[in-house]
């Protein structure tokens, strides 16, 4: 019963195979899942390879040229190279946010790790390209050009504060949105079967009101999973723009 | 799996309430076998970030494989191959429009030919039926003329015959007055004067 209406315990990790820290996880499962429904999404989506696409193959389709779209508009056509990196970042998180709003099902991206981990591969991707292709020019990152001399170290050093916060940004809001409407869904889903529990024929008739609530939330949560996978993609698009064009 | 880990779950966030982070952490571990991090907030236990690293970094790192290499070639390939298609479709549609003005000109130009032809024939067969007629009008024309030259010829002839036969008639009967009236012959030579005479008048 506590474990049914605690809204914390949707986020509880559980081992599956194996003990210990690197046991096969619900967490690990969902992620399996994850890969496995956008492999099976696109390959069956793409394996009639009609003209005229149907509905799957259409579905396929939008979403390569959705995000290639976006790479293209925040980077250009340089920013193609990291478009399967972009792809798959776009793919996971939409994935994994959709799957998540099946009730009883575990939401991957609602843990900080995971979405820190897929904001750290962006940043690292863009550190690392960024000094491979430009050098040290790639530092101008930070150095605004046309700014006066003696305001410059407070430009800096804000460049820098503002580029070392990216990654918890980036993670920190698609993890506090997931778990948020989790947790807001969890509690008003319970508030459901708590009042016709304890209030019976009364309650069951007021129970209509969260249940309403509930559906208008989980729609919104469609809205939000779909609009968070988007957001984290155009910003690593962006931050991989600075690793293309460091000087601004 | 639910069923126990939902009251223990309780009891653990109970007891991690008063718990400094160093406990929370034991505690966790002492349950890790049997659920991950029963103690702390789940997100936030820091127990399970290794793990939880581990099997993202195994996981994202195959589809991204699964992408670059398999589904984004699958996917670019439809829709750069229906790109092209249509282009050369557009290209195929522009030629053959290109080709039919060329088939339309072409028989224009046909037409237009095929008429001055026409016309060209029409004028030089009114111009040889012109001829003709004009030919045939001038041969006739000369013929009527020569005729009527001849004509006029034998008119004149038969004219200046008439007029000697008058003027042997006149002397003859000049000669037969004067014979009558004066009852002797005059010379023949004064009587054709006399007769030339009066002609002339």
């Amino acid at each position: 019963m506590a474990g049914a209406l605690d809204p914390i315990h949707q986020f509880q990790i559980v081992p599956l195979i194996g003990e210990g820290a690197f046991a096969f996880t619900n967490s690990a499962a969902y992620m399996a899942l994850t890969v496995v429904l956008i492999t099976g999404f696109l390959m069956i989506g793409t394996s009639a390879r009609t003209l005229v696409p149907g509905r799957l193959q259409s579905l396929a389709e939008m979403s390569y040229e959705f995000v290639a779209g976006t790479v293209r508009q925040t980077s250009g056509d340089s920013g193609m190279k990291f478009f399967p990196l972009v792809f798959s970042l776009f793919m996971f998180v939409l994935f994994a946010n959709l799957i998540g709003l099946i009730p009883y099902t575990f939401t991957v991206t609602s843990h900080i790790i995971v979405t820190f981990a897929l904001s750290m591969v962006v940043m690292l991707t863009v550190v690392i390209y960024g000094f491979a292709k430009h050098g040290t020019h790639f530092l101008h990152l930070f150095v605004p050009s046309g700014v006066p001399g003696y305001i410059l170290p407070l430009v800096a050093a804000i460049e820098v504060i503002s580029f070392l916060s990216r990654p918890i940004s980036l993670s920190v809001r698609l993890f506090a949105n997931m778990l948020a409407g989790h947790i807001t869904l969890k509690v008003f889903a319970g508030f459901v079967t708590m009042l016709s529990a304890s209030l019976g024929g009364v309650g069951l008739a007021l129970g209509v009101l969260p249940l309403i609530l509930a559906i208008g939330i989980t729609a919104l949560e469609f809205l939000v999973a779909f609009l968070q996978a988007y957001v984290f993609t155009l910003l690593a698009c962006m931050y991989l723009n600075d690793a293309l064009h460091p000087g601004h | 799996m639910t069923e126990t880990a939902g009251p223990a779950g309780t009891i653990i966030l109970a007891q991690a309430e008063h718990a400094t982070p160093a406990e929370t952490h034991a505690g966790t571990e002492a349950h890790g076998g049997g659920h991950g991090g029963g103690g702390a907030f789940p997100p936030f236990d820091s127990s399970t970030f290794a793990g939880q690293i581990l099997w993202l970094a195994i996981f994202f790192g195959l589809l991204y494989l699964l992408m670059s290499k398999v589904a984004i070639p699958r996917v670019a390939n439809i829709v750069e191959g229906r790109a092209e298609r249509i282009a050369g479709d557009l290209a195929e549609a522009r030629r053959l429009r290109a080709e039919s003005k060329a088939a339309g000109e072409a028989y224009e130009k046909a037409l237009a030919d095929a008429r001055s032809k026409a016309q060209a024939i029409a004028s030089e067969t009114r111009e040889r039926v012109s001829k003709e007629a004009d030919d045939n009008r001038k041969r006739t024309e000369a013929e009527l003329n020569a005729r009527l030259e001849a004509a006029e010829a034998l008119i004149g002839a038969t004219k200046a015959q008439a007029l000697s036969n008058v003027r042997v008639i006149a002397v003859d009967a000049a000669s037969a007055i004067v014979e009558r009236l004066a009852g002797a012959s005059a010379p023949a030579a004064e009587i054709e004067r006399a007769v030339d005479a009066s002609l002339a008048r």
